[in-house]
């Protein structure tokens, strides 16, 4: 367990970013990365809420083999609003838009993101973007899968797809100024002696998932743009019946779409790294390689894409080029993944709810990349490609990964923007939760897809009931899992424990300051002389033997 | 067959055992690598467990040689199953010479094959067991694709492109087949069954002399439902085409305000020639089954649409003409 | 409005300022490359299978507006570089009459566009349903030569024969069809480039304003030299529109 020393009452600071000024205008015209950071949270759990409603009501329809809950026509647009929903406004600005934004500038001893303004104008296209993807889910839906691909999307499907993806192109530049942002700050605007090699791991994932946004997203923006535009048009890029190319679309439509899933996973891997020697109150084991690894990923990343079209008829050396280097883009991963494993090695390990997120995004974002190999590796994916063995691989990373990574991550630093200090027993309670019920939901999604049952069906082959049935029954712990964070994080608000400036306690320069910090981030400008990590090395920790521990985290 | 839980569908082509043998390898070596992982993970997790609270961990801040074994292994192990992966996918891209050829054909939503004597069929492949079949695969609209799970093979069916696939079938039997690329509102339904039989058997099937049922009522039922009549002839009158209850014998009026009775002649033409009579308020959407059936087929079906004289018929959605007190 | 050289607060200093302006621009600049990258890649490979149609289309355009837009193009870039020079050496008076300049040269390309679209839409050449790559060779103007017009429909004739090769009797509507490709990406190129422009056109107002008030010196010139970056990227897209639209398989009469 944790701290039973005892410790100063606490009380939070008088003056910090969230009392700073009142009004909604002062919220909603701030160009203070803190407060555009839980205007993002407020936006992108309002999206999660609408992707999980619309996974809620596909797990109960394929209960029974022809379906139990609505016709093809409405389930159809049931997944491909899901995948909407969930990939362009939640996964893809989670972690980077909220703690990306909150801590970064703090994290390297700045006031602010270089372009305070552009900042706060991401936000406001993204909810432009969501309300025209709303737009077109509330006036007859979406029902082209979320990848969109023609002639069904731009001529044959009868649903609202033109303001869709004109909603999609929007937030596209939300993406693209958040990562130009992010890379002019971590360039220009680092406290005297941050050095590059000083930088927490977070930041490195998020200078590499910047690079991704501003050259991946741009492409699909030109190519969503394509499709609309011979969707109103009847233009003929994409369309055979007027010489355009069907795989043209894909090659385009990829070649954005999977580096997105390294811009999914990237952040999520930084939040990893940087609550991983914190509750093991240790250096990181390979720094370089962690920091490394996620820039490999992101360039190895681009050069990956038509691995989603092995068996479009795409000639057999572009098959084997891809499938190649699919496989050398999983060892900067594996990598990873080995050091977060060492770093545990003779460490001090705290049982903290982030912890457990921690390690069990490192147990479930294991299988969902190993089964990735399975998915590169050419022979099988003939069998398994378009199967339930794809969805269940990418719901592996994308929720048991990128998801967990999130929520642990607001756990880590829930203290640091709020103040306080959650309920302890049900924060572990609901980590265990979320990785029972993940794993109960998504398991049985890898055989089926192995036995050959198709993704996007609404109806099924009834020898594969027993495996759905089993499915849905997990997602209703999984569902659990989600619910008791935002019930017990949104008590603390107002009940919870003062944390005080650093709980845990951990190496950052955010730890050094307030909690919740002030607006301009530190009263004085921070000298870094340390290296990350270094409990060695951090008296001002107060966890040298005899002295007394900093503020405790303490039991609610 | 399997057990209860079977983990892996039957195998039934060249092509599965190779398939099932790469996946049992690579299923090896990552439950290797992930309870490894695991076990050092739970390992630590309870032997590091802090014992004091102001407890700290001893700094290790690397080892590269830790770093580059663990990273020239996975290499090696990548490249392994890469290679391994590369010559199925070879072998399956590569067509030998002396195969059986059959034309797929696929719509939203179904399949139409024509095998080498011209043969039609719908939404059915037969094929005979251990000889190389190459299926030429083209779309009339979205893509599609042909998937046949107990074969470990599919293919994108593209509009505009001509792929092929090929495969051996090893073990007579009916499989399934699915469309696998996401193709449209029926996209879930649009599949099928690849009946896989004795040589001899095919050679008789093929020339059409596969015995019939005895009694053309029950005969023309099963055509009605294999031949997917059903999916646009709903009997309740909601489906694309109009219901055929209480059809034989009636007036029906057609779209250019016409009538005519449906007698067996007209039954026959609207099977053959479905787009000579369309009926009023339907689109000219049913495709011909001219030189799929034969005779004996046709007579059957006209057998069991007759039976359906004495169905409720629907309000709305029959085709049949009101009553304007003419006969 | 803020007043220029100021120190924002989120900068320690004003030589941080400045370089985060720069790297801004310069990360913006390679957004937009991939942006336009998207479109490049569709005409590079549609022209490779519609060798002959892109031929024909892009004979269409007219060589003459084409250059001289390019030459315009060039000119404003050097008037841009002017303005910077001008500003770093605190020039105060040459300043805005170098950047005035280079609004009005890009107003000049702008109207040059505008007579051109109006060409294309004038010979039906506006993808969509009244689009007829032979309207010109059926309906010649008073000012056209005869032997070009004879020269085009002999290339369109000749063209049609082989595009279908699975239906050659159809050669003229796949000629027309994948013409249209040609011209959908002609104006999606164009016309984005041109949206381009249009903000530059904007930005450029707003620094010409804050020049007049004589804002920029060589103590501070940040907004003139990232305008000027956008600026020049501008011109160099169109210098590659130019060669891949105009100027490839270009063939005298």
């Amino acid at each position: 367990m944790s701290a039973t020393l005892t410790s100063p009452e606490l009380k939070l600071p008088r003056d910090h970013y969230l009392n700073a000024t009142y009004g909604i205008r002062s919220w909603l015209l701030t160009t203070d990365h803190k407060r555009i950071a839980l205007l993002y949270l407020i936006s992108v759990t309002f999206f999660f809420f609408i992707g999980g409603i619309f996974a809620t009501l596909i797990r109960i329809h394929l209960l029974t083999p022809s379906g139990a809950l609505v016709s093809p026509e409405t389930y159809n647009k049931l997944f491909t609003m899901h995948g909407v929903a969930m990939i362009f406004f939640f996964l893809i600005p989670s972690i980077p838009a909220i703690l990306g934004n909150f801590l970064i500038p703090i994290m390297i001893g700045a006031k602010d993101l270089a372009f305070p303004k552009i900042n706060l104008l991401s936000w406001y296209i993204y909810v432009v973007g969501g309300c025209f993807v709303l737009y077109s889910f509330s006036t007859g839906g979406l029902d082209t899968g979320w990848t969109f691909y023609t002639p069904l999307s731009s001529v044959y499907s009868n649903s609202a797809v033109t303001p869709a993806v004109i909603g999609i192109f929007i937030n596209g530049f939300s993406s693209i100024l958040t990562g130009l942002n992010f890379i002019v700050t971590v360039h220009t605007m680092r406290a005297p002696g941050m050095t590059w090699f000083r930088l927490p791991l977070f930041v490195w994932a998020h200078y590499a998932t910047s690079l991704v946004m501003i050259l991946g997203t741009p492409v699909v923006a030109i190519t969503l743009l394509l499709a609309g535009l011979e969707r109103m048009f009847h233009l003929g890029f994409f369309n055979p019946a007027m010489g355009g190319d069907p795989i043209l679309f894909q090659h385009l439509f990829w070649f954005y779409s999977h580096p997105a899933v390294y811009i999914m996973i990237l952040p999520s891997m930084g939040v990893i790294s940087e609550i991983i020697p914190t509750f093991a109150r240790k250096p990181i084991f390979g720094y370089h390689f962690i920091a490394g690894s996620s820039i490999a990923i992101a360039v190895i990343g681009f050069l990956v894409w038509a691995h989603h079209m092995f068996v479009t008829g795409e000639s057999t050396y572009a098959a084997l080029t891809f499938s190649f280097l699919s496989y050398l883009v999983a060892i900067p991963s594996a990598v990873k993944v080995f050091n977060w494993t060492a770093t545990l090695y003779k460490g001090s390990i705290s049982w903290d709810a982030p912890m457990l997120y921690a390690l069990g995004f490192i147990g479930l974002f294991t299988i969902g990349g190993l089964t990735g190999l399975f998915l590169a590796c050419l022979g099988l994916d003939i069998h398994i490609h378009d199967t339930y063995f794809v969805i269940a691989h990418f719901h592996y990373i994308m929720v048991g990964g990128a998801v967990m990574g999130y929520v642990g991550g607001i756990h880590f630093w829930w203290p640091k923007i709020t103040g306080k200090l959650y309920p302890e027993v049900l924060s572990r309670v609901a980590a265990v939760t979320l990785f029972v019920g993940f794993n109960l939901t998504f398991f049985p999604q890898f055989i089926l897809g192995y036995l050959g049952m198709p993704r996007r069906y609404h109806s099924y082959p009834p020898e594969f009931q027993v495996l759905n049935v089993l499915s849905t029954a997990g997602a209703s712990v999984l569902a659990l899992g989600y619910l008791l964070p935002m019930i017990y994080l949104t008590w603390s608000m107002r009940y919870g424990k003062v944390a005080g400036p650093n709980p845990w306690p951990a190496t950052g320069l955010e730890w050094k300051t307030d909690s919740p910090p002030p607006t301009e981030n530190f009263h004085v400008t921070p000298q870094v002389d340390w290296e990350p990590y270094d409990y060695n090395n951090r008296p001002d920790l107060g966890l040298a033997a005899g002295q007394p521990l900093a503020p405790a985290h303490g039991d609610d | 067959m399997q057990s209860q839980l079977p983990l892996y569908p039957e195998e039934a082509s060249n092509f599965a055992p190779h398939v099932d043998g790469l996946m049992i390898y690579l299923t090896s070596v990552c439950v290797f690598f992930a309870a490894g992982i695991t076990i050092a993970i739970v390992y630590f997790f309870f032997k590091y467990h802090r014992k004091s609270a102001n407890e700290i961990g001893t700094p290790i801040e690397g080892d590269s040689r830790l770093e580059a074994t663990w990273i020239i292994i996975p290499l090696i192990l990548a490249l392994c199953t890469f290679s391994w992966g590369a010559v199925i996918y070879v072998d399956y891209r590569h067509t030998p010479p002396d195969t059986l050829d059959i034309y797929v054909i696929g719509k939203q939503w179904m399949w139409k094959a024509q095998q080498p004597n011209g043969l039609k069929e719908i939404n059915e492949l037969h094929v005979p067991v251990n000889r190389n079949i190459r299926l030429t695969l083209a779309s009339e609209d979205v893509i599609h694709d042909f998937y046949v799970p107990a074969f470990r093979v599919k293919m994108d069916v593209v509009p505009g492109h001509y792929n092929t696939m090929w495969f051996r079938p090893t073990k007579p039997g009916r499989y399934h087949f699915f469309c696998s690329q996401y193709c449209g509102t029926n996209h879930a339904i649009m599949g099928g069954w690849v009946i896989v039989m004795e040589p001899t058997d095919y050679a008789a099937w093929l020339s059409g002399s596969a015995g019939g049922e005895a009694n053309p009522v029950a005969a023309g039922e099963k055509l009605f439902s294999e031949r997917a009549c059903i999916t646009c002839h709903l009997a309740n009158g909601t489906g694309r085409a109009p219901s055929l209850n209480g059809v034989y014998g009636a007036q029906v009026l057609l779209a250019d305000g016409t009538t005519v009775t449906a007698d067996e002649a007209y039954i026959r033409e609207s099977i053959l020639q479905p787009n000579a009579k369309i009926v009023a308020g339907y689109q000219p959407l049913m495709p011909t089954f001219q030189g799929q059936l034969t005779e004996e087929q046709i007579l059957a079906l006209t057998a069991y649409i007759k039976s359906l004289q004495s169905q409720p018929v629907p309000a709305k959605g029959a085709g049949i003409a009101p009553p304007t007190g003419k006969k | 409005m803020h007043r220029t050289g100021e120190l924002f607060g989120q900068f320690e200093t004003l030589e941080q300022q400045k370089e985060s302006a720069q790297l801004g621009m310069w990360v913006f600049l390679v957004t937009e490359v991939l942006f336009f990258g998207g479109l490049f890649l569709t005409y590079a490979v549609n022209r490779h299978l519609y060798f002959a149609a892109f031929g024909i289309s892009g004979n269409m355009l007219d060589l003459r507006y084409g250059a001289t837009n390019t030459v315009v193009l060039i000119a404003s870039s050097f008037t841009m570089a002017m303005s910077v020079w001008a500003a770093q050496t605190s020039r105060k008076k040459l300043l805005p009459i170098c950047l005035i300049l280079t609004l009005l040269l890009g107003g000049v390309f702008l109207g040059i566009k505008y007579i051109e679209y109006k060409q294309k839409f004038d010979h039906h050449l506006i993808p969509g349903h009244s689009f007829d790559l032979t309207y010109h060779v059926n309906h010649p103007q008073p000012g056209d030569d005869p032997k070009e017009l004879a020269a085009e429909r002999e290339e369109i004739e000749n063209a049609a024969r082989h595009e279908d090769p699975f239906q050659p009797e159809n050669g003229l509507i796949a000629l027309n069809a994948h013409s249209q490709l040609y011209f959908s990406l002609y104006f999606g190129m164009t016309g984005l480039h041109a949206l381009h422009m249009v903000v530059g056109a904007g930005l450029l107002i707003w620094v010409i304003r804050e020049s007049l008030k004589g804002r920029f010196s060589a103590a501070y010139n940040t907004p003139i030299e990232i305008v000027g970056l956008y600026w020049h990227f501008v011109d160099v897209v169109w210098i590659y529109l130019f060669a891949l639209l105009y100027l490839i398989n270009r063939h005298a009469v």
